[in-house]
């Protein structure tokens, strides 16, 4: 009861932001270039993937307004090529793969569990900076000539039939690899070595688990992309046959390579926005999460079987009909512990306190779009029905309601959630709102129509098509322009925020976690104390008290 | 059939509505648990609303039977799941016995196709209905992929070694031929068109070679043969004389198990046949030398079709007189 007093007390009081704070210590360019201060990486990074999610985007505007009529008629076939390559290549290694980790990530790990900052600071600064590096490579590419092998490469076409820049791509993406590998290994020993007094690992945050998780696949699966892209380089360069069957090498081995990446690359996008969600569905319905273990656990399961699985990409590849059964089988399996993350979530919800501020909505959103991505990918893993959508729209439809409904509504909730924290100011909520709702319809309407067009059997990576498809590519197309619309919302009331909105509180949504018992926005140490941890996660229900 | 708005495309082979079920039996269960997740979530987001700022949700946070259940009860359906689609993988995997052989050479970009009875032609396929066609398909430059949607068949063609699948049309129609990997500028243009036939009308476009007949139009068999003399195959692997010392016997060769020097045995089909002879010291038969030289870059995709068929014809006159030697 008196907590309960106090808490509406804090409410009521208008926040004065603190005195001093990590924004206003220093203003100069040099304090943002050399900083080692996290939450100063952290929007170091949001600055930089933000301006690769517009540049991405922008690809794919001219991809749908392409494919609004059948025939080519916008740009010629090998500039179309060259925009969804650039599409897949900018937002899965420049804005997918680092958002969550290296934006909320690197604001979140250390204060969620107390720290001062991450275990290597300046290892965190080089992150950004090789990741700049491999950015402005790709920079290079997209504005002298471009590049047309696919995000994925595939052998024997990158490395002997292209005539477009792929080697420049490939220094880029391979020195890019290198960021990510340095934030995993960060987060690892961090999370390892520098938890505050009583946050043993179970009472830790299920962001924290699901960043642990993304961290080991970081580590343990960047190197094999990098030894790739070294093979094809080699290949391109030297002329040493290792893909090229014309030079004794073996096409279908790179894509085992590639994807032995590539799979579990997906779930770096994905595992993080689950973090994010378990956040937002606790707070937003006072609820401690349900079944904390199942949800714990099965990140790092997910991380362990998506390692396994990634040879479902490769079912129509040539490769033994008896390898295709073992990697369907085990592709079921990972399809399990993200059913239960679903199921718990939903579990939070019963009997909770659900109130339905802007990143709630993005918590719905990603439930229902993560739900259809995932039921979609079971079409992908039963063998016989792959091979009539593989390489389909279905494929294209499927991975966008993971990636874009999934990490991206993840993402935008999670940056809803904490941009209080960030900043010291909130977002407009009426706005905000609108803009999760305009993102929800735009997003589907764009994405839905793919999985018809794919079974019907529309191939992806098509400039032109017959048409009788073209009904449902105008319906992803107008999709497109409303959801292009929903994105540009939130870009402008956050910059609009920065000056005029209201200052927020040190905890907004009295959310349990120790980042908010700090102020908005929290001092360059964080904490003025060490905080000492006392109870679970999520300590939203006075469960001591009640049984007392 | 009308032209109107469909949400599946045609069904036209022996496959295609045993792939629709099973695609009918997940759009089942994707519906009743994506409706089950959105209906709890709506009804308890509305039920459970807040109401006032001070409430105080019971402490409801874990129950080990219900992770139970809805950890089996998926998991269950997604074996189910499994060995239906297994099942069905299978089956597209294992071509009938009686099944005709085409064989198909993906490049930049187009289709070649190769009719057993000489009859060739690009970007086009005309078969028979209801008979089992069996494809062999290689590349000659990138990677491509030969996918008939309205047949629910999809098979990756790679340069360097052959790949299979087939289909049995049930419907005479035009369907689409789609290249479905992506292989550079053309890509969408990769697309061609399957002309499904009566069995009547099929041997009359065989006669009248309205396709693109080929230089000389003759049977592969014959072009193989051809071939066989030109580089003078025969010298070692004499064509008829049921082996001599040099090479192997070929005659019968085909589908057979073969013994080779370090131990192993495998079958003698068409990848087989065609490592023999552009990688003759990859695999040497149990009691010959390794003598042969390569012949890569020598005889090109369709020449080793071809020489297969060639090869392909030494067995089935072998058999003939296997079996005119049992009957007597």
């Amino acid at each position: 009861m008196s907590t309960a007093a106090v808490a509406g007390q804090d409410q009521l009081a208008t926040p004065v932001a603190p005195r001093e704070h990590y924004l206003n210590v220093d203003y100069g360019v040099k304090s943002w270039l050399f900083t080692t201060d996290h939450k100063r990486i952290a929007l170091l990074y949001l600055a930089s993937i933000t301006l690769f999610f517009f540049l991405g985007g922008f690809f794919a505007v001219l991809i749908r307004l392409e494919l609004m009529t059948p025939p080519g008629d916008l740009v010629q076939s090998e500039t179309y090529n060259k925009l969804f390559t650039l599409h897949g290549l900018i937002m899965i290694f420049f804005f997918l793969i680092p958002s969550i980790p290296a934006v909320l990530g690197n604001f979140l790990v250390p204060m969620m569990i107390g720290a001062r900052d991450l275990a290597f600071p300046r290892l965190n600064l080089l992150s950004w900076y090789i990741y700049m590096l491999g950015g402005l490579f790709t920079l290079f590419v997209a504005v002298f000539g471009g590049v047309d092998t696919g995000w994925t490469f595939y052998t024997p076409y990158s490395t002997t039939y292209a005539n477009s820049n792929v080697m420049l791509t490939a220094v880029g993406v391979f020195i890019t690899g290198f960021s990510s590998i340095l934030t995993g290994l960060n987060f690892v020993v961090t999370i390892h070595t520098m938890r505050a007094p009583g946050l043993t690992w179970f009472r830790l945050p299920l962001f924290l688990w699901a960043h642990y998780a993304t961290s080991l696949i970081l580590i343990l699966g960047t190197p094999v992309l990098a030894i790739t892209i070294v093979l094809v380089a080699l290949e391109r360069g030297l002329r040493i046959g290792i893909f090229d069957p014309a030079l004794g090498g073996d096409p279908v081995l790179f894509q085992h390579l590639f994807w032995f990446y590539s799979h579990p690359a997906v779930y770096i996008m994905i595992l993080p926005a689950m973090g994010v969600i378990s956040e937002l569905v606790t707070c937003f319905s006072r609820k401690r999460i349900f079944g904390y273990g199942f949800i714990a656990s099965a990140s790092v399961a997910i991380a362990i079987l998506g390692f396994l699985v990634w040879g479902h990409h490769m079912f129509v590849s040539s490769q033994s009909v008896y390898a295709g059964l073992v990697f369907s089988i085990l592709s079921f399996l990972v399809a399990i512990p993200s059913a239960i993350k679903v199921f718990n979530w939903t579990a939070t919800l019963y009997k909770g306190s659900v109130s339905y501020q802007t990143p709630m909505l993005y918590a719905f959103g990603f439930i229902g779009l993560f739900t259809t991505g995932g039921l979609t990918g079971l079409f992908l893993a039963s063998l016989g029905l792959d091979v009539h959508v593989h390489d389909t729209y279905f494929v294209v439809a499927h991975f966008h309601y993971i990636m874009v409904g999934g990490a991206i509504m993840g993402y935008l909730g999670g940056l809803h959630f904490w941009w209080p924290k960030m900043t010291g100011r909130m977002y407009p909520e009426g706005w905000a709102r609108l803009a999760a709702l305009v993102i929800f319809i735009g997003f589907n309407l764009t994405f839905f129509p793919q999985f018809l067009l794919g079974y019907l059997g529309m191939p992806r990576r098509y400039h032109m098509y017959p048409p009788e498809f073209q009904i449902l590519n105008v319906m992803s197309s107008a999709g497109a322009s409303i959801l292009g619309v929903g994105y540009l919302v939130p870009m402008v009331y956050f910059v609009w925020s920065l000056r005029y909105g209201a200052v927020a509180s040190a905890n907004p949504w009295q959310a349990k976690g120790l980042e908010w018992q700090t102020s908005s926005p929290p001092p360059t140490e964080n904490f003025a104390r060490t905080p000492i941890v006392r109870e679970e996660a999520y300590a939203y229900s006075p469960l001591g008290v009640k049984v007392v | 059939m009308g032209s109107e708005f469909s949400l599946l495309p045609e069904q036209a082979s022996t496959i295609a509505a045993h792939v629709d079920a099973l695609y009918y039996f997940l759009i089942s269960v994707s519906l009743f648990f994506a409706a089950l997740i959105f209906f709890l979530v709506i009804y308890f987001a509305a039920k459970y609303r807040r109401r006032s700022e001070n409430e105080q949700p019971p402490p409801i946070h874990e129950d080990l039977r219900l992770e139970l259940v809805w950890t089996l009860i998926p998991l269950g359906l997604a074996m189910v799941m499994f060995a239906w689609g297994a099942n069905l993988y299978f089956r597209l995997s294992r071509p009938p016995a009686d099944a005709m052989d085409l064989y198909v050479v993906g490049k930049q970009w187009m289709w070649k196709v190769q009719h057993p009875e000489g009859q060739r032609e690009i970007n086009e396929l005309h078969v028979p209905v209801g008979q089992p066609i069996k494809l062999t398909m290689t590349s000659e430059d990138v990677i491509h992929s030969f996918f008939i949607p309205a047949f629910r068949i999809k098979m990756d063609v790679v340069p360097g070694r052959y790949t299979t699948t087939w289909f049995e049309a049930t419907k005479t129609g035009e369907f689409h031929l789609f290249c479905t990997e992506y292989c550079g500028t053309r890509h969408s243009q990769m697309i061609g068109r399957v002309v499904v036939m009566a069995p009547v009308q099929y041997e009359q476009w065989l006669r009248n070679g309205n396709g693109a007949p080929g230089p000389s139009g003759e049977a592969p068999e014959v072009a193989g043969a051809r071939l066989f003399q030109e580089q003078r195959c025969a010298t070692c692997h004499g064509a008829n004389l049921g082996g001599v010392v040099l090479g192997p016997a070929l005659d019968g060769l085909l589908g057979r198990p073969v013994k080779l020097q370090n131990g192993e045995t495998v079958i003698a089909d068409e990848s087989y046949i065609r490592e023999s002879i552009l990688n003759p010291t990859a695999k040497i038969t149990a009691g010959y030398q390794s003598l042969m030289p390569t012949y890569q870059g020598q005889i090109n995709e369709e020449g080793l079709f071809h020489l297969i068929a060639y090869i392909r014809s030494l067995t089935k006159t072998g058999e003939k007189a296997a079996e005119t030697r049992a009957e007597q």
